[in-house]
């Protein structure tokens, strides 16, 4: 009998065929969602209305995975949500299975695949890299050494203009107190080959955008990274006469969305010269302090955005002394929750309440420019819905987004992207390799003696003879 | 290629009182396939990890061939680390899957299809370089990986426990291929595994390590034979070595109501300890009219082989009584599964260990 472990059980699990091995799966439990390249057999189940991924692999791996994304969720760090591993599987004729990690769909998620591909502009090509920079950054922080930084393992959202990147893979994670110079090194080197692989595949699979050059992009994250590194840990020395540089920093941190949590601040002894380093800092400048006030949870440039709405709002209903808490409450009831009433029910999964918002805003700004006036809130959500929300596709089960770019080819299957497209004739060749293993006997899992014995020497005799040609 | 030298290198993490990794001393010759072994919390993945440049090395150097790489990054450090992740890409040929990484060493296109060819006809894929890897079996996908890394012509490998992942069958397969590979590459291999079995059957030397300390570095054969202290002793070997504690009387030790006779060399050598451990590996054990007294619990025939498992009888010593005993006998096990005989051990085979020190006192 399977065995469950979970933190938040769904019952609705509990009846699903686990004694058939996960690739086996009848398709109508499943959904073909778009998804990345996986070692494993993954598929995306559909319990009732929820959708939950699936991976089927070997017990220390799960366990490790399970512990490390609930280590990554109590930190408030972006990454799939745990759910459940199904442990104990027995298939239907006795053989064990490997266990189930189960985690939680991300909803509204972007699977890289539709994003590079032909059409997508410079712009997001870099907010796409961006996002993932500041992901990587934000794991680094909390001492995460991640291990396999690649597009696969990871899913983007949008976030207002720009994009927020979710860890959905965390299987060769380690999580330290710190890292060290060389652990970070050694993630963004394998973060550089990993990403030049998935360019260069989506490349071959003519799925990139053709003017997109894959060592460029891939030497892009790399400076990208460093920079951000630097902004958030560097050291800066000034004279005692800068003062404003320590301000002036924190700003620069604010601004990149991140809470300085300790600044240690030295000054030599007659005071001339001054080193600051932020020690501690929290990512999530703007989403937690919009959290704190209305309640919403957003990503970091949605918050930014509404919270930007919100001091204007203020100041245009005169409330420039009233508590912003208060004034939060105002603007939620006033602006933004009627915003969402006009939303038609029908409409509303194509995209987050929070970004819908940030585009009428971009909605309105354009209109009024347009027309040279000023356009009511509710006035340009109509026009909004009208003219954008209902052309575009439903992003909370993202089912279309990777609708053949290529029409004439089929994916070998269409629950596993890892496998590649269809091609003709495809006899596989001989492995003289595999052949061979499949005639050895089972390993013993006693030592083999004799074996050792035979190999030391084999070994010596190597040497003598090797030492005999050598002396003349 | 090169040798790689650990010198008095030492880790201590933060808010750690103890060092992981404790002066190690290592001389990895040009070549060398080394594994190191020990149990969880040894040390063994951390001195590797020093070797890549992930962990920092708070005192002692590392070197490679002639270099000091102690504070060099890692990737300037000429190493590859196989394994750690292996996505095959579906829309490239195997052959871009194997050499697509030398692009950022910017290795000119010929250069790049010479060596994947070369790697391709070491791993037996020649056959697979043009198609794409959506047909590779769980074998041959590790085997692409493993040309990834050999493709960019490290000086040494680094591998972390890379069979661990993988289900037992391919595991015992892989370890064949990896072990027959590093030979005909001969690349300098560091090679960390908590599984004995697997770093004698791997390494051509194989370092124990236990609380950070290295414990000794030998041979499979002379780990085997010779093994330096109490914990190699014991940690060497399958099924393991039987250890019996007893105390130190005229011409021996007393095991139960039996002497097993020591040679004068080695009593002398133990003036400091009144009790000894005498280490009787399972193959040196007989049944015989006199001998270590057993009650015998289970008989198991494996092959040519008979296993007895049987538990000490202590007549004198009670602390004795109940200790698991394991022989492996050549005869077959005449007579009843359960029920007492005696085990004779052969004196040629004995390994003796101080107890005051745990160190080997027997030549």
């Amino acid at each position: 009998m399977p065995r469950f472990i979970s933190a938040k059980p769904d019952s609705r699990l509990l009846p699903l065929p686990w004694e058939t091995p996960l690739a086996e799966w009848p398709v109508n439990l499943l959904v073909a969602l778009p998804r990345g390249l996986s070692r494993h057999v993954v598929r995306f189940i559909k319990v009732g209305d929820d959708v939950y991924a699936a991976k089927e692999v070997i017990d220390h791996l799960a366990q490790h995975e399970y512990r490390l994304l609930h280590a990554l969720m109590r930190q408030g760090t972006p990454a799939v949500e745990p759910v459940g591993i199904i442990t104990e599987r027995g298939a239907v004729d006795g053989v064990p299975l490997d266990p189930i990690l189960i985690t939680r769909h991300l909803e509204f998620s972007l699977p890289y695949r539709s994003l590079f591909s032909p059409g997508v502009r410079q712009e997001t090509v870099s907010r796409l890299l961006d996002a993932m920079v500041v992901l990587v950054a934000r794991l680094h922080l909390i001492g995460f050494k991640w291990g396999d930084v690649s597009l696969s393992n990871i899913l983007f959202r949008r976030d207002a203009d720009t994009f927020a990147a979710y860890l959905v893979d965390a299987e060769t994670g380690e999580l330290h107190a710190r890292l060290t110079r060389g652990q970070r090194e050694h993630d963004i080197d394998i973060a550089r080959t990993n990403l030049l692989g998935d360019f260069l595949d989506l490349q071959a699979g003519g799925l990139l955008q053709e003017k997109l050059d894959p060592l460029r992009l891939v030497d892009m994250v790399t400076s990208r990274y460093r920079e951000l590194w630097n902004e958030l840990t560097g050291v800066e020395e000034f004279s005692g006469g800068e003062l404003d540089r320590i301000e002036n920093r924190v700003r620069r941190l604010n601004a990149l969305g991140f809470d300085v949590a300790e600044l240690d601040i030295q000054t030599d002894a007659d005071q001339e010269t001054i080193r600051i380093q932020p020690m501690v800092v929290d990512a999530g400048h703007h989403s937690r302090r919009l959290m704190r006030l209305t309640g919403l949870d957003t990503e970091e440039n949605q918050a930014r955005r509404l919270l930007n709405d919100l001091d204007t709002y203020r100041w245009r209903t005169g409330q420039a002394h009233v508590d912003e808490a208060v004034v939060a409450h105002d603007w939620l009831t006033h602006s933004f929750q009627p915003v969402m009433n006009a939303i038609p029910a029908e409409l509303r999964a194509k995209r987050e309440p929070a970004q819908i918002f940030h585009e009428v805003l971009d909605y309105r700004w354009y209109q009024a420019q347009r027309e040279c006036r000023e356009v009511p809130l509710l006035e340009a959500t109509h026009g909004y819905v009208r003219d954008v929300l209902s052309d575009l596709p439903d992003e909370e089960l993202n089912l279309d987004v990777l609708a053949p770019v290529v029409e004439d080819r089929q994916l070998v299957n269409p629950y596993d992207p890892s496998m590649g497209y269809v091609e003709a004739g495809e006899e596989p060749p001989v492995d003289a390799w595999e052949n061979q293993a499949d005639d050895q006997p089972e390993a013993s899992p006693f030592l083999d003696l004799a074996a050792l014995r035979a190999r030391a020497a084999a070994k010596a005799r190597a040497k003598a003879e090797s030492e005999a040609r050598d002396t003349p | 290629m090169a040798n790689v030298s650990f010198s008095d290198a030492t880790r201590i993490y933060p808010n750690s009182d103890h060092p992981a990794v404790d002066r190690l001393n290592l001389e990895i010759g040009d070549g060398e396939f080394m594994v190191l072994v020990g149990p969880s919390g040894c040390g063994k993945s951390t001195s590797l990890r020093m070797l890549a440049g992930l962990e920092e090395v708070n005192s002692g150097r590392i070197l490679i061939g002639d270099r000091d790489v102690t504070d060099l990054p890692p990737k300037d450090r000429d190493i590859a680390m196989v394994f750690q992740n292996y996505a095959l890409y579906p829309h490239m040929t195997v052959a871009d899957n194997m050499g697509f990484a030398l692009k950022m060493q910017n290795v000119p296109k010929a250069e790049r299809q010479e060596r994947v060819l070369e790697a391709a006809k070491l791993l037996g894929l020649e056959d697979f370089l043009s198609r794409k890897p959506k047909a590779l079996s769980g074998g041959q996908r590790q085997r692409v990986a493993m040309g990834r890394a050999i493709v960019r012509q490290p000086q040494v490998f680094l591998m972390d426990e890379p069979l661990s992942n993988l289900d037992a069958k391919l595991r015992v397969a892989t370890r064949t291929q990896i072990a027959a590979l590093q030979q005909r590459l001969g690349v300098t291999t560091v090679y960390v595994t908590h599984d004995q079995v697997e770093a004698m059957t791997m390494g051509d030397r194989v370092a124990v390590m236990k609380d950070g300390l290295l414990q000794q570095v030998a041979s499979p054969l002379e780990l085997y034979d010779r093994p330096g202290n109490l914990f190699v002793a014991g940690f060497i070997g399958s099924p393991a070595m039987n250890l019996i504690e007893g105390p130190i009387v005229s011409g021996g030790v007393q095991i139960g109501d039996y002497i097993l006779p020591l040679s004068r060399e080695v009593l002398a050598k133990a003036s400091n300890d009144t009790s000894l451990t005498v280490g009787i590996r399972p193959e040196a054990l007989e049944v015989a009219e006199q001998g270590i007294a057993v009650n015998v619990n289970i008989v198991e025939e494996l092959g040519a082989d008979t296993y007895l498992y049987s538990t000490l009888v202590g007549s004198t010593d009670q602390s004795v009584d109940g200790q698991q005993i394991v022989a492996r006998t050549s005869a077959r096990h005449k007579g009843r599964s359960s029920g007492t005989v005696r085990l004779a051990a052969d004196p040629t085979q004995l390994h003796v260990f101080s107890n005051a020190t745990q160190e080997r006192l027997s030549d």
